[in-house]
């Protein structure tokens, strides 16, 4: 059997986009990927998802999303696509199966980034952590850095205050990107300590984090920082490894939309016709739920379109 | 699938005569959310080869602090009451099933 829309991603976009396909009574499969419910899963209260008057829990928020989709019938598969190939319709390789679909909807979103040091990879789990809201509860009465200068950072550190005495941010600059709401509750929370022009080379620690060695970024004075838990708030990459040479992207990895032609134009297709992305995997700069829930909608829309116009010819 | 708990801990993992895979979670704990229901697959995958039990770490500190637990989803595999492999985060059914069916 083929489907009309296999969608790549189980984020706000990948399920948005599947509540308009599904409710258009496109036949719908959404294959959740190695991260199901993606950076939402990781997150605490959002107050920035309209609707919500209270705010709501990231996973509780990405939970409904998914109730929400499997309402109208699309069906939700929780494996990892390693490749796809276009021949009169696209195949999708999952690690347990095979697909086809006339349309692709790539929502994959991104993942939260490594420094990329050693000493980081071995202490993975033993006091290096990229999800606060997972770990926090381990460091109960313990010292611990958070390293990031973003929203990610500043929620993560007033997060980890419920647990920790002290929390201290180490920001490579010393201007922050953090919105200015978050920064500054923070910065009033007296837990919180920042260091800034600081650079972690190293984090210090044999079978167990002990602290992280800084690099001043304008002096090269190295100091030892001493830490029980290390959180890395450092930005996210484009989940797109597996794309390489399927659709284009661009140099950091994020997947290359079309620029409209015209006002009417579809917004969200790729290179390759008949796959649209939608989400933080096309998007660099705003990175918001909100967003990428609405990117959804435009590619499941152009999705839409697209099988209208060629669905029938292409594939009767 | 059956939980375990500090109390039950030595008779139900380290007493085993089969393989055990522990999965330690939390109900706060996004990405343990979705790993439940792949520890659900590999369970009933896997058969009487294994148990597959699950450790609430917010109920049970004494066992997730002795396994150094700083991480979840940690899933564990015990043979003969040692740790033969540990799994840091959200781990794939074909993982977890290769490593019980070795």
């Amino acid at each position: 059997m083929t489907y009309d829309v296999i969608i790549i991603g189980s984020g706000p976009a990948g399920y948005t986009a599947a509540l308009y396909t599904s409710r258009a009574f496109l036949k719908t499969l959404v294959l959740s990927g190695f991260e199901p419910g993606g950076q939402l899963t990781t997150t605490t209260e959002v107050d920035n998802y309209p609707g919500f008057p209270k705010g709501i829990m990231g996973p509780q928020l990405v939970t409904d999303m998914k109730a929400q989709v499997e309402r109208f019938g699309a069906e939700i598969k929780q494996e990892v696509v390693t490749e796809i190939n276009k021949e009169s319709v696209f195949t999708i390789t999952t690690q347990s199966g095979k697909y086809t679909a006339k349309t692709v909807i790539v929502a994959t979103g991104a993942s939260a980034m490594y420094l990329g040091l050693p000493s980081e990879e071995k202490l993975k789990g033993k006091g290096v952590s990229a999800c606060a809201t997972c770990d926090g509860f381990f460091f109960r009465g313990k010292v611990v850095t958070v390293i990031g200068g973003g929203d990610t950072a500043m929620e993560e550190a007033t997060f980890l205050t419920k647990f920790a005495p002290k929390v201290t941010v180490i920001h490579r600059r010393d201007e922050f990107r953090a919105s200015a709401i978050m920064l500054d509750r923070a910065k009033k929370d007296e837990r919180i300590t920042f260091l800034t022009n600081k650079i972690v080379e190293e984090i210090l620690g044999e079978t167990e984090v002990t602290g992280v060695r800084l690099k001043d970024a304008k002096t090269g004075e190295m100091i030892d920082y001493p830490t029980q838990g290390v959180f890395l708030a450092i930005g996210h990459k484009p989940n797109t490894d597996f794309l390489k040479g399927f659709i284009d992207l661009d140099p950091k990895g994020y997947v290359a939309v079309k620029r409209a032609e015209t006002p009417l134009s579809p917004q969200t297709e790729t290179s390759v016709p008949g796959v649209f992305a939608a989400g933080d995997c096309v998007d660099p700069r705003y990175r918001q739920a909100i967003v990428a829930a609405g990117q959804g909608c435009m590619a499941a829309m152009d999705a839409e379109k697209y099988l209208e116009t060629h669905g029938t010819e292409d594939h009767a | 699938m059956a939980d375990v708990t500090d109390q039950t801990f030595d008779a139900e993992v380290l007493q085993s005569d089969k393989p055990v895979l522990v999965d330690f979670w939390a109900v706060w704990c996004g990405p343990c959310q979705v790993q439940g229901p792949i520890v659900e697959e590999v369970a009933a995958a896997v058969g009487d080869k294994a148990k597959v039990l699950k450790l609430n770490v917010d109920e049970n500190p004494v066992n997730a602090q002795k396994y150094g637990i700083m991480s979840i989803p940690t899933l564990m595999v015990f043979n003969g009451g040692n740790v033969t492999k540990q799994f840091i985060g959200v781990t794939s059914k074909d993982t977890l099933l290769a490593e019980l069916n070795k």
